[in-house]
């Protein structure tokens, strides 16, 4: 099954950068895989963990959070916001057994369409290594849940 | 309908805290008494399942339900009093977002099972474990089944009203009586479906009586690691978590005003709809660092960022349980 698993990842960038470059990406080109679903908001610092939260539990396999390069955030500093938040959100994540590695920060400004292309291609393979996440939908608990109970007291 | 409506209480996985903030409303019992019919409430009264399951379904008017959903008993009452009730009520946290119980939802199910049957103070030399099914002499016995995952009481069945709390503030519970009285009475009509009672429009920082300045914290410090508490200054700029910023108001901000930091009881606040996403973003926001090891080491001062933010909303939360609970083992 592994073999032709092909991760669904989200990926939130923001307006001023990280959509620029993947943008810049396509006009130049440039080959990234159509695993990652690009979704754009005015900045990283928009991004409430609880956006990453659904994703994951509602099929995703991974998540990357993209945003401008410390310093460089159009609303000055929310892109450190955004580092924190992440930071946090991953601790809490690994205490509920989602490997913290599934998320992942990515700074790339307006002009790095390659790098940004690149880094998306690198954490695809990482995902892919990682297999599906294969979290019970949210959708339908009370099913999901009763069908994976194997009781065994 | 003949006679008084009919009333029913029940507890799930909970505590008995709701039912004694209930009973905690003194001379409004007698106010309750003379327009209820109390049918159903195995804490202050002798009932048996069997008299709910020969109800009528629909006979009871309005039922509160604390406590989340542990076993196949507790989904079976929920079931059944959804059944028979007109109103369903999730009472206090647990019913509504799993609660302190739902915390059990981070670890694997046999965990429980070592905790309860192995530890020093138990015991238990052969290592026996409870068995759904037992065959006697005079037949089978059977006792709940223990479910991997603790869900909420809507997970489970259709609820009406949601009222927070843990428990819920005894005048709030008084208040909610009140209205149930005057809809029996025709003179009030009821709030929509879905709503939740007895809690403000706000949130718990909305009604804490400290001092907010710019939030800056570079340190967090756990509660006994502090020799004096500043009475007057928010508890987070003195390093201390508190998850007011994203809890429900209607305590009248309780804790923080002797010098405890919210848990989060109350529930999200209006608009909230992942409490511990509130709670990373509100906590990380006011981080004063901007060098990611500098960040690390601060945040190393939360010793414990899901059992925190998720202390009672675990289990109606984005991802409802830890990974481990669910492969039921």
């Amino acid at each position: 099954m592994t073999n032709n698993f092909e991760p669904l990842i989200i990926g939130f960038t923001c307006n001023w950068c990280s959509y620029r470059a993947a943008d810049m990406a396509g006009t130049g080109r440039e080959k990234y895989p159509p695993n990652i679903r690009l979704i754009r908001m005015m900045c990283s610092g928009r991004l409430d963990p609880m956006f990453v939260m659904k994703a994951l539990s509602d099929g995703a396999d991974g998540v990357m959070i993209t945003g401008c390069h410390p310093g460089e955030c159009h609303y000055l500093e929310q892109n450190y916001k955004a580092l924190r938040r992440t930071i946090l959100l991953k601790r809490t994540l690994g205490q509920m057994g989602v490997d913290p590695e599934r998320v992942k920060l990515v700074w790339a400004s307006a002009a790095e369409g390659v790098y940004l292309a690149k880094e998306i291609g690198i954490f695809v393979e990482e995902i892919r290594e990682k297999g599906p996440l294969d979290w019970p939908s949210r959708k339908n608990p009370a099913i999901s849940i009763v069908e994976k109970e194997e009781v065994s007291v | 309908m003949t006679g008084k409506p009919k009333f029913a209480m029940y507890w799930a996985a909970s505590c008995g805290g709701c039912e004694i903030a209930t009973l905690n409303m003194h001379e409004k019992i007698l106010d309750f008494d003379a327009n209820f019919k109390v049918v159903f409430w195995p804490v202050a009264m002798d009932a048996k399942y069997k008299d709910v399951e020969a109800m009528e379904d629909g006979e009871i008017l309005v039922t509160l339900f604390n406590g989340g959903i542990r076993n196949s008993e507790n989904e079976h009452i929920a079931k059944l009093l959804r059944k028979k009730s007109q109103i369903l009520v999730s009472f206090g946290s647990c019913a509504i977002e799993g609660g302190i119980p739902g915390l059990a939802n981070l670890t694997e199910m046999h965990h429980f099972f070592d905790t309860v049957y192995t530890t020093v103070s138990t015991d238990n030399t052969n290592n026996h474990r409870p068995q759904v099914e037992y065959d006697m002499p005079e037949g089978k016995i059977t006792i709940p089944e223990f479910k991997p995952v603790l869900q909420t009481l809507d997970q489970v069945v259709d609820v009406d009203y949601y009222m927070p709390g843990c428990p819920p503030e005894t005048h709030q519970i008084a208040a909610v009586i009140d209205v149930l009285i005057s809809v029996v009475k025709g003179e009030a009509v009821l709030p929509p479906k879905g709503s939740f009672l007895g809690v403000g429009n706000s949130t718990v920082c909305d009604e804490c009586g400290r001092t907010r300045n710019l939030k800056k914290i570079t340190e967090f410090k756990r509660i006994q690691d502090i020799k004096k508490i500043d009475p007057d200054l928010c508890l987070i700029e003195q390093g201390i978590l508190c998850n007011g910023p994203a809890t429900a108001s209607g305590c009248e901000s309780k804790c923080p005003s002797v010098n405890a930091p919210c848990a989060g009881c109350y529930g999200p606040a209006i608009g909230v709809k992942d409490f511990g996403a509130r709670m990373i973003t509100a906590i990380a926001s006011v981080i004063d660092a901007e060098d990611p090891d500098e960040i690390e080491r601060i945040m190393d001062g939360i010793i414990d960022p899901a059992g925190t933010f998720y202390r009672f909303g675990l289990a109606n939360s984005m991802m409802r349980t830890g990974k481990a609970s669910w492969n039921g083992k």
